[in-house]
């Protein structure tokens, strides 16, 4: 390594001497921290292909990735590195590299790092979600009109307020369509871990489920309800060739074009640490193509409020309403603040399950 | 004409059983280089990014040193329950109750001064993850029960004991319902090397390796817990005290591995939260086998197996190589580690049997 640095050092002076004008032709590095495999198609997956169409988007940009990196202590390890071996932006993408990212930070003032969910921000460190309970909720809209036993299935993956909010954007859409419907959730205590996500989707066909909704990284629920001949409700990714008869719908990411502009906007250096929590309008969360299943009038419907959302007519948490005691949460005529979203920690009016407390 | 192998007991272990471990991972390599040029890297490039990685610069042998440390306080003990016969695979769950226990002091006694603080969370990491050990030993001792299930189901009691904790009673009042406790106090944080993550648990491992090699070979309870792992049958027609001896194993057992807690979560995180350990309770039990449960050697062992995860980071930052060809790697030293194992109390036979069976 000491070799490496003197190395660097020399071709440093070279490069002043020869003139600064090799610099600019220089690629930007921008790193990548995945919680998962990038082959989970589901959350990092969907997180893998920003980084690809953000390669290809903008061809002065060389990206890295590194996946299946713990939440623990070796986050903090593979951050720095990144920013070691000349990774000008860092995008770190689970909720568990909130601590880390801004202690790496602290040292590391050139840098600019992107945390993915999480709530603390520096100078040097912006955060970055999408408003996916929108598009959670329109799949909801579709889940509820295809059972059949008014019973879903819903597969959760880590008790925080982030999981919380989506589930109940999902139930309040299921409920909407049909106010009969139960959501029974189950947790997996993990965000990838396809063996536990199958058995919580068996556990839940086996009580009666029709419809299998899930929320962890990998499409293993779907596939669980496509064997039995259930309905299965995909996010994070297109879970349908996982599912080719049972697949009704998936709520899905698309990083890509907040990757671009945000590379784009620290290249031309007008990037400012901030919160970017985008609306299903800017394409950041969505749905995947419906399946077969699904028959066109629900798809008009599905579509009419999704339109209605994104005109700002309508919000997913419009009061009134009720928690799972039946108490008003949500005034009605009220709208729940971001800062209520960000903290949720009750299940609405329809969820069978409880929140560890 | 055929030739056989077949694997015939030794009545004496070879000589060379200290090299196996050296010669094991000597094969390993060039199997892994193979596997390197399928994918299309250079094995040679690749191996070289790791030991830079892991060992080419102040900054990564120092992160190896961090990793290195839980492995090594809970190598520690499972080495020596190991010793004695006894297979505590519970390190897993002994190390979060380690951790329960100096959180638990750090929170509720957060005003004390350093120099008394770090000592009794030290003490309570210590003596929870001896409490945790204590329980499937007495069950053992007392009830005959199988410890390898005891002690791997308490692993699970354990991580979910503290889950239940960081999203209930102890989660962080401002932590927007995260599940993890408020940070520690300053004065819980261990001391540490200046301008890395080094901390105090590298000094209380290797005392550990150092009082650990004097009871074993120094004492007569150590020359107890060498003689029950060699003939627990002699032991007793010796007139040792078997359950006593069982006892007192797993309590430093369970405790070394209690440490091993407090050092992730005092020494590197700062805060107890879920997710606390990705495995080191596991990854120990192959560091006691790798040292042969030797305490001097694991600290090495430690050593390099920690090399091996921080370098396998350089395989995707500088190779742009997939995690899997990472553990790819790992699994092939281990097989060949585990598989030199047979020929360290067997020996290879090669037979030919042609002839003799062209007879019959």
């Amino acid at each position: 390594m000491k070799g490496k640095w003197l190395a660097t050092v020399i071709a440093g002076l070279l490069a002043l001497g020869l003139g600064v004008t090799a610099r600019s032709q220089e690629p930007m590095k921008v790193g990548f921290v995945y919680v998962g495999p990038v082959g989970d198609y589901g959350w990092t997956y969907a997180h893998d292909q920003g980084r690809k169409s953000l390669e290809k988007a903008l061809p002065g940009v060389k990206t890295t990735y590194v996946e299946s990196v713990a939440e623990g202590a070796d986050a903090e390890r593979v951050i720095t590195e990144l920013a070691r071996t000349g990774h000008k932006v860092i995008f770190t993408t689970s909720y568990g590299y909130m601590d880390t990212t801004i202690k790496v930070a602290e040292q590391f003032s050139n840098v600019v790092f992107l945390h993915c969910s999480g709530y603390k921000r520096r100078e040097n460190v912006g955060t970055y979600f999408g408003r996916m309970y929108q598009a959670s909720y329109l799949s909801g809209l579709v889940a509820g009109k295809m059972t059949r036993k008014n019973l879903i299935g819903y597969v959760a993956p880590i008790p925080i307020p982030e999981v919380i909010r989506i589930t109940n954007a999902f139930a309040l859409g299921a409920r909407e369509t049909n106010p009969q419907v139960k959501v029974h959730v189950v947790w997996t205590n993990a965000w990838y871990d396809p063996a536990t996500e199958t058995e919580a989707a068996n556990g839940l066909l086996d009580i009666g489920a029709d419809v299998i909704a899930t929320q962890s990284d990998s499409p293993a629920p779907v596939q669980a309800a496509e064997k039995r001949g259930a309905y299965g409700v995909g996010y994070n990714s297109d879970a349908s060739k996982f599912a080719p008869k049972g697949h009704l719908v998936s709520a899905v990411w698309d990083w890509g074009p907040y990757y671009v502009e945000t590379i784009k906007a620290v290249k031309a250096g007008t990037w400012k640490s901030e919160d970017v929590w985008w609306p299903i309008g800017t394409g950041i969360v969505g749905l995947a193509p419906y399946g077969p299943a699904v028959p066109s009038s629900v798809k008009t419907l599905v579509e009419k409020r999704k339109e209605d959302l994104i005109q700002g007519r309508f919000d997913v948490f419009w009061g009134p309403i009720k928690d799972q005691s039946g108490k008003i949460r949500i005034a009605r005529g009220q709208k729940a603040t971001d800062e209520e979203l960000l903290q949720m920690n009750w299940f609405v009016e329809g969820i069978v399950g409880t929140i560890p407390k | 004409m055929t030739l056989s192998l077949s694997l015939e007991k030794r009545l004496e272990p070879t000589p060379w059983v200290p090299l196996l471990p050296a010669l094991s991972v000597a094969l390993a390599l060039p199997a892994g280089g193979v596997v390197l040029a399928i994918a299309g890297t250079n094995p040679w490039e690749a191996y070289k990014e790791m030991a830079l990685g892991a060992f080419g610069s102040l900054y990564g042998l120092s992160e190896t040193v961090v990793k290195a440390i839980p492995l090594l306080l809970a190598g520690l003990g499972v080495a020596l329950a190991f010793r004695m016969l006894f297979w505590n695979i519970g390190a897993e769950g002994q190390l979060h109750l380690g951790a329960l226990g100096a959180t638990w002091v750090a929170l509720n006694a957060p005003d004390l001064p350093a120099p008394l603080l770090q000592p009794l969370m030290i003490l309570a990491a210590f003596f929870a993850g001896a409490a945790w050990g204590l329980i499937p030993a007495t069950l053992k001792v007392y009830a005959g029960l199988n410890e390898i299930i005891t002690t791997l189901m308490m692993n699970y009691i354990a991580i979910l004991w503290m889950d239940f904790l960081v999203y209930g009673p102890w989660k962080d009042p401002h932590g927007f319902g995260f599940p993890f406790t408020a940070p520690f106090p300053p004065a819980a944080r261990l001391l540490k090397l200046p301008g890395s993550r080094i901390h105090l648990g590298l000094a209380l491992g290797l005392a550990a390796a150092g009082l650990l090699a004097v009871l074993l070979w120094r004492t007569r309870v150590g020359y107890e817990i060498r003689i029950i792992g060699l003939n627990p049958r002699a032991a007793r027609y010796a007139g040792m005290n078997i359950p006593k001896v069982t006892l007192l194993v797993l309590a430093l057992s369970g405790g070394l591995a209690g440490l091993a807690g407090l050092s992730e979560v005092a020494g590197i995180q700062g805060r107890l939260k879920h997710g606390l350990s990705p495995g080191y309770g596991y990854t120990a039990i192959i560091v006691a086998w790798l040292a042969r449960l030797n305490p001097w050697a694991v600290v090495g062992v430690s050593v390099l197996l920690g090399g091996l995860l921080v370098g396998g980071d350089m395989l995707q930052i500088a190779m742009g190589l997939p995690v899997t060809m990472t553990y790819i790697l790992q699994g092939l030293i281990l097989f060949f580690v585990l598989g030199m194992e047979v020929l360290s109390g067997y020996r290879l036979i090669l037979r030919r049997r042609g002839s003799s069976r062209a007879k019959t």
